[in-house]
C-alpha cells in the first residue's frame, strides 16, 4: 500500500561539516492516508526536525521522502501538497487577518475576490467570524492560532503539519483546540504529522502515535498499545509517567516485584527486569498486603487525589480516584497492582 | 498544482535563443544597442549571434545556442537527477565555450602568443561582448543553476540556485577579477617578473610603519595614519548616529522626528568635500574663525585646521548619517515588549535601557563600526580637501598612480594593506558577535509600547544631538553663502553669477538651449545615478537575503567576496576597473555602463550590510509560513520579505543613489569628456580656484537630490506593523 508520507532511512546533519553530529539518525516510517500521526518525544529529539523534511524546508542528508508513493525527496515546499502550522503561528504582521488567510490562494493565481470569499469562509470553519480586518498584533493568542489554523487549511492540502501547535494557549483553550483540529482532520480526511512533547495531547488526537528519543525511533504504535505495551523503560518513563522498579523474570514467565507477583502481557525472557507502573494502577488497601507503605505527601486536584508513599521500593507516587475515603499522613497500607497500567520492559 | 516544474526552464530557454537571435551579439561602440535593432542580420558590427556565426565566420559562437540545445533536451525528463545532467552539461558547455573563445580570441585575433604558435594567426578577430552575448551567458549561468537545484543543491530550489549563481557571476567578474589583476601587482618587480620578495620589501617600507608622531617626530607611519583615523571616524560616527537614532525614534516629538531626519540626512546627500569646503571656509587661513582671531587678537592665521583634526571632523559629518541610517532601522525594529518586561522585573528605565535596550542594538552597532571604519579608510574626499601633509593610505594609493611616481607596485602593496585591515575589522565584528540573532519582529503581533528614554540619557542626548546638529547646519550654511557671494575671504558682495555661468537656461530658436556649463554634467550624473541605485538596492538586498536565509555549500566564500567589495577603496577599484575592462571579451572603458557598474559595486555592501541587519530581526518562521503556502521563494520575497524590509529598501535605495551622485575616488578614472560627472566637474573647478561655481553647483546639486530622495521615501513608504501607537498609552493620573 501507499502511505501518505514515508520516510526511508532518514539521516538529518546541520551544516555541511561531515563530523557535525546527527539531529536525525536514521528514521523509517509511514504515515497512513487520512489518519493523525503525533510524532512524541522531548525536546532536542529531532522531533521537529522530522516534520520540517516532511514540509520540505529542509532536506535530509540521506535517505528518500515519498508522498503517495511519489518521491519527493529533492522537492521544495511548494512543489509539495503539504501545508504547515507553525509553533510561532508565524502570522504576517503587515497584513490583516483576511489577508494572511487568503496568501496562499493569491500565491497560486486565484483573483482577489473569490480568494477572499474563500478565506472569510475558512475562518469561519474554524470559528473566527468578523475579525476579518483586524491586525495580527490585536488579536488574542487563541484568534491568531485560528488564523494561522485557516491560513494552513485553505490550500486544502493533503498533508497537515502542525509544529506544537498548542504550546501557547492555556489550558481550556488547547482542549477546545485539539479537538476542533481533531474534528477537522477527520471532517476533511487530512493526513496530519503533527508534533508534541505533550503526550496527554499526543494520547487524546492521535490515530499512530511515534516516540523519538535522540534522533531514533524508540517505539510506534496506536495510543493503546503505546500506553499499555511500552516497548522499553523510554518509552514507558515519558508516556504516562509510569515508575521504574527493578524486578526479576522467572522461567515460567511470571516477573516478581517485591513481594509482588506480575503476568506480564508481553513474553520476558528470564533475568533481571524493569518494572513500569502508571500512578492509578497501584490499589490502596487499607488492611495491608502486598507492599507495605506509609502515606507521606497528599495533594488534592478536584477529581481525585494524589498520594506518595513511603515504601521499600523507594517512593511510590500513587493518583486515587476516592475522594470519600481519604487518607491521612502518616497512614500505614499495604499497595497491590491493578490488572492494568503495569507493563514489563528488559532492564538496561 | 498549477506550477509547471518545467515553466522557469522553458522560459529561461527561450531568453537564451531569443539573446541569440534579436539583440546585437557584440558592444556597439559610440551607441546604445537599443539603436541598432533594426540592423540585428546585417553588418559585421552590428549583427545579431546567427548571422555573426555563420555569415562572418565566427563558428565558435555557436557554442552558445548548442549549450541551450542540450539542456533542452533535459526538458523530457521529470525534474529530477537526470533531467540535471542534461542542464548542467549544456550549460557549462556552453558557458565555458563562449566565456573561453571571449578569453582567448580578442580584438586582434588570438589573445595569447602560445595560442598563435600552435594555431598560426587567425584572420577573424572579434569585439567585447554586447546586449545578445549577455542574455545569452545569463541565461546559460541560470540554466546551470537548474540543474545544481535539480540535483538537490540549495534544497532544490531554482530561484535561490540561480540568484546564488549568477550573484557569484556579478561578483566574480567585476571585484575578483579586477582587483586581483590589480592586486597582483605587487608581486610584480621592477623588470616585470613576479618574485615574492617584491611585496616584502614593498611593506617593510619606514614610510607606511615608522611611528615618529608618537615620539615627537613629524608624521608616524601612511599606515598608522590611517588606522588611527579609521578607529576614531568609526567610534565617533557610531556613537552619535546611535544618538540621533534614539533620539529621533524615542524622544523627538513627532514635529521635531520630521527635521531631525532631514538634517541628518543632509551629509549624505552632499558630495564629501562640500563639508570640508564648508570647513574652510570657517577654520582654514582665510576662513571667519582665523580672520576673526586675527582681527581680535592679532594671531597670523595658519593652516592649523588641516591634517588629522580637518579629516577626522569631516569625515564624522560625513559618515554619522550612514550610522544614523542603520541604528534608526534597528531602533525601529526592536520589540518593545522586550523592554516593558524589563520594566515588569523591576528594573527601572535606565537599567532597562543599559540592559535591555543598549544589548539589542549591539549588532547594529557592530555593523554601524565595521561601515565607519571601512568608510574612512576608502575615504578619499576629504583626506584630499583638508588632509594637508598628513597622509593616509587612499590618497598615497592615488598619487602611487597618477602622481610623478607611477609605481603600480607600491599602490598595489598599499591597497593590500587597506584589505587586510579591513578584513581584520570584519572579523573581529564576526568574532565578538558570532551568530547572535535577536529576533524583533516575530510572528506573533507585538503589542508593547516603546519605553520613554531615561530622563539623564534624554539630557544627553540633547545636549550632544542639537549642537551637533546646529554645527551641521552651520557649516552647510556657510557652503550655502559661498556660492552667492564674488570672493570669500576678499569680497562678499552678492551675485548670481556663478549659478547663471553653470545653470544658464536661454530660449533658443529651437526651445531651450541649456546654455549653463555644469549641464552636460548634470544631467549624465542623474542619468546614470538613476540608474545604478535601484539596481544596487536590488542586488544588495538579494546578497543579504542569500546570506542570512539560505544555507548552501560555498556561502563562506559567497559572504567574503560579497563584502570584500567593502574593503576595496574606490581609487584602486577605478584603477582595476581601467585595467581589466578595456580589453575583450569584457570591453567597457569610456562607456557610460563602466560607471554604472563601477558604483553598484562600490556601493553594493552598503545595501548588504543593511539587508542584513534587517533580515536579523525579521522571525524565519515568516519565510517559512509564506513558502508552506507554496509561494515560489521570488513571491515570498515580493509579498513578504520586502513590505517588511521597506525601511532596509529606502535606507539601500537612498545611500546608493546619494553615493553614486557624490561619489569622486572611483570614478575620476573612469569619466571622459562625454560622460563628465558632477563631482569631477565641481572637483575640476576646486582645482582652478573657481570656489563660486563650485559651491553653486553644490547647492543646486543638494536641492535635486533632496527631492529625489523625498520622492523615494514618498514611493516607497512606511512599514505597516500594527503595533499600537504611542499616543494610545494610557494616561496616569494622579488621585486627587
Amino acid at each position: 500500500m501507499t502511505f501518505g508520507v514515508e520516510f526511508k532511512n532518514i539521516t538529518k546533519r546541520y551544516g555541511t561539516d561531515p563530523a557535525a553530529p546527527f539531529a536525525v539518525k536514521g528514521v523509517s516510517f509511514g504515515i497512513e492516508k487520512g489518519t493523525l500521526v503525533t510524532i512524541l518525544g522531548p525536546s532536542g529529539c529531532g522531533k521537529t526536525t522530522v516534520l520540517r523534511m516532511i514540509s520540505g524546508l529542509e532536506s535530509p542528508t540521506s535517505g528518500q521522502i515519498f508522498m503517495d508513493g511519489r518521491d519527493v525527496t529533492t522537492l521544495g515546499p511548494a512543489e509539495r501538497n503539504v501545508s504547515m502550522m507553525f509553533q510561532s503561528y508565524a502570522l504576517f504582521p503587515h497584513m490583516n487577518v483576511v489577508e494572511n488567510v487568503m496568501y496562499g490562494l493569491r500565491m497560486s493565481g486565484v483573483p482577489k475576490e473569490p480568494a477572499r470569499a474563500r478565506a472569510v469562509e475558512t475562518l469561519r470553519n474554524v470559528g473566527l467570524v468578523g475579525y476579518d480586518e483586524r491586525m495580527p498584533s490585536e488579536l488574542s493568542g487563541g484568534q491568531q492560532q485560528r488564523v494561522a489554523l485557516a491560513r494552513a487549511l485553505i490550500l486544502e492540502p493533503q498533508i497537515l503539519l502542525f509544529d506544537e501547535p498548542l504550546s501557547n494557549l492555556d489550558a481550556r483553550l488547547r482542549r477546545d483546540m485539539r479537538e476542533e483540529i481533531r474534528a477537522i482532520q477527520q471532517r476533511l480526511k487530512l493526513t496530519v504529522a503533527y508534533v508534541t512533547h505533550d503526550q496527554s495531547e499526543a494520547l487524546a488526537v492521535s490515530d499512530v502515535i511515534i516516540v523519538m528519543n535522540d534522533g531514533l525511533i524508540a517505539q510506534s504504535g496506536t495510543p493503546q498499545e503505546m500506553y499499555e505495551y511500552p516497548g522499553s523503560e523510554f518509552v514507558a518513563g515519558f508516556m504516562g509517567e509510569a515508575m521504574l522498579f527493578p524486578g526479576e523474570s522467572g522461567a515460567d514467565g511470571s516477573v516478581k516485584l517485591g513481594p509482588l507477583t506480575i503476568v506480564p502481557k508481553q513474553k520476558v525472557e528470564a533475568g533481571a527486569v524493569k518494572v513500569a507502573v502508571r500512578p492509578e494502577a497501584w490499589q490502596i488497601n487499607r488492611d495491608g498486603g502486598g507492599v507495605a507503605g506509609t502515606l507521606r505527601k497528599r495533594s488534592y486536584l478536584g477529581s481525585f487525589f494524589e498520594y506518595t508513599f513511603d515504601t521499600p521500593l523507594g517512593n511510590i507516587f500513587v493518583v486515587s480516584p476516592d475522594l470519600t475515603n481519604v487518607l491521612d499522613i502518616g497512614t500505614d497500607v499495604g499497595l497491590s497492582l491493578a490488572n492494568h497500567g503495569v507493563s514489563v520492559v528488559k532492564a538496561g | 498544482m498549477n506550477k509547471h516544474p518545467n515553466k522557469a526552464l522553458v522560459l529561461w530557454l527561450g531568453v537564451g535563443f531569443a539573446g541569440f537571435l534579436l539583440f546585437p551579439w557584440y558592444a556597439i561602440q559610440d551607441t546604445a544597442w537599443y539603436y541598432v535593432l533594426p540592423e540585428i542580420l546585417a553588418g559585421s558590427e552590428t549583427a545579431n549571434g546567427l548571422v555573426q556565426a555563420l555569415a562572418n565566420g565566427r563558428y565558435w559562437l555557436l557554442l552558445g545556442p548548442l549549450g541551450l540545445a542540450i539542456a533542452g533536451v533535459g526538458l523530457i525528463y521529470p525534474a529530477g537527477r537526470l533531467q540535471a545532467r542534461w542542464l548542467l552539461g549544456g550549460g557549462l558547455a556552453g558557458l565555458l565555450g563562449l566565456g573561453g573563445s571571449g578569453f582567448m580570441i580578442g580584438a586582434r585575433g588570438w589573445s595569447f602568443e602560445w595560442l598563435n604558435s600552435a594555431f598560426g594567426e587567425l584572420a577573424i578577430n572579434q569585439f567585447g561582448m554586447g546586449m545578445g552575448a549577455f542574455v545569452v551567458l545569463l541565461a546559460l549561468i541560470v540554466i546551470s543553476a537548474f540543474g545544481l537545484a535539480r540535483r538537490g543543491y540549495f534544497k532544490g530550489d531554482l530561484f535561490v540556485a540561480s540568484a546564488v549563481i549568477c550573484c557569484s557571476a556579478l561578483l566574480a567578474l567585476f571585484i575578483a577579477y579586477p582587483v586581483a589583476k590589480a592586486l597582483s601587482g605587487a608581486f610584480l618587480t621592477e623588470e616585470g617578473g613576479w618574485a615574492l620578495s617584491a611585496i616584502v620589501d614593498r611593506i617593510a617600507d619606514s614610510r607606511i610603519w615608522n611611528l615618529n608622531c608618537l615620539g615627537g617626530g613629524v608624521q608616524c607611519g601612511v599606515a598608522w595614519n590611517t588606522l588611527f583615523l579609521a578607529l576614531a571616524t568609526a567610534f565617533g560616527t557610531t556613537v552619535l548616529g546611535t544618538m540621533m537614532a534614539l533620539l529621533a525614534e524615542r524622544c523627538a516629538g513627532p514635529r521635531v522626528q520630521g527635521p531631525l531626519r532631514v538634517i541628518a540626512l543632509l551629509p549624505i546627500i552632499t558630495p564629501p568635500f562640500v563639508v570640508g569646503l564648508g570647513l574652510i571656509l570657517l577654520f582654514g587661513r582665510a576662513g571667519i574663525v582665523n580672520q576673526f582671531l586675527e582681527y581680535a587678537f592679532d594671531i597670523t592665521p595658519t593652516r592649523w585646521f588641516y591634517g588629522i583634526l580637518g579629516i577626522l571632523v569631516a569625515q564624522l559629518f560625513a559618515f554619522t548619517p550612514i550610522a544614523f541610517m542603520i541604528m534608526r532601522g534597528v531602533v525601529q525594529g526592536l520589540a518593545p515588549s522586550l523592554e516593558e518586561a524589563a520594566q515588569i522585573l523591576h528594573a527601572d528605565r535606565r537599567k532597562t535601557f543599559f540592559t535591555v535596550t543598549l544589548p539589542l542594538l549591539k549588532p547594529g552597532l557592530a555593523n554601524a563600526f565595521l561601515v565607519g571604519f571601512i568608510e574612512s579608510i576608502a575615504d578619499f574626499g576629504n583626506p584630499i580637501v583638508v588632509g594637508g601633509q598628513f597622509s593616509v593610505l587612499s590618497t598615497d594609493i592615488f598619487f602611487a598612480i597618477v602622481g610623478a611616481q607611477f609605481d603600480q607596485g607600491r599602490a598595489a602593496t598599499l591597497a593590500w594593506l587597506l584589505t587586510i585591515f579591513a578584513l581584520g575589522v570584519f572579523a573581529l565584528q564576526r568574532g565578538l558577535l558570532g551568530r547572535q540573532n535577536y529576533t524583533t519582529v516575530s510572528g506573533k503581533g507585538d503589542s508593547g509600547i516603546p519605553m520613554p528614554l531615561p530622563d539623564g540619557l534624554r539630557y544627553t542626548l540633547n545636549a550632544v544631538v542639537y549642537p551637533w546638529l546646529t554645527f551641521t547646519l552651520v557649516v552647510y550654511l556657510f557652503a550655502f553663502v559661498g556660492g552667492f557671494v564674488q570672493t570669500w575671504g576678499r569680497d562678499y558682495t552678492f551675485t548670481l553669477r556663478h549659478f547663471i555661468t553653470a545653470f544658464g537656461i536661454e530660449w533658443g530658436q529651437f526651445g531651450i538651449v541649456w546654455a549653463g556649463t555644469a549641464w552636460n554634467s548634470m544631467f549624465t550624473t542623474l542619468k546614470l545615478s538613476g540608474i545604478s541605485a535601484p539596481l544596487t538596492a536590488a542586488v544588495g538586498l538579494l546578497i543579504a537575503y542569500l546570506l542570512s536565509r539560505t544555507d548552501f555549500r560555498g556561502r563562506n566564500g559567497f559572504e567574503f567576496v560579497a563584502l570584500l567589495a567593502f574593503a576595496i577603496p574606490g581609487t584602486v577599484l577605478g584603477v582595476s576597473y581601467i585595467l581589466a575592462f578595456n580589453v575583450p571579451p569584457v570591453e567597457l572603458t569610456g562607456t557610460g555602463l563602466i560607471i554604472v557598474i563601477c558604483f553598484m559595486f562600490r556601493n553594493l555592501p552598503v545595501g548588504v550590510q543593511a539587508g542584513t541587519a534587517a533580515f536579523k530581526q525579521l522571525d524565519k518562521a515568516l519565510d517559512e509560513a509564506s513558502l508552506m503556502l507554496r509561494a515560489t521563494t521570488a513571491q515570498t520575497l515580493f509579498t513578504i520579505i520586502l513590505p517588511l524590509l521597506k525601511p532596509a529598501l529606502v535606507a539601500a535605495l537612498v545611500y546608493s543613489f546619494a553615493r553614486a551622485m557624490t561619489t569622486v575616488s572611483a570614478v575620476i578614472f573612469l569619466v571622459t569628456a562625454e560622460n563628465e560627472l558632477a563631482t569631477t566637474y565641481i572637483i575640476g573647478r576646486v582645482g582652478n580656484g573657481d570656489y563660486g561655481v563650485a559651491l553653486a553647483y553644490c547647492t543646486v546639486l543638494i536641492l535635486v537630490m533632496s527631492l529625489i530622495i523625498a520622492a523615494i521615501q514618498w514611493l516607497v513608504g512606511e512599514r505597516k506593523l500594527g503595533r499600537r501607537k504611542g499616543a494610545a498609552a494610557p494616561v496616569m493620573t494622579a488621585p486627587v
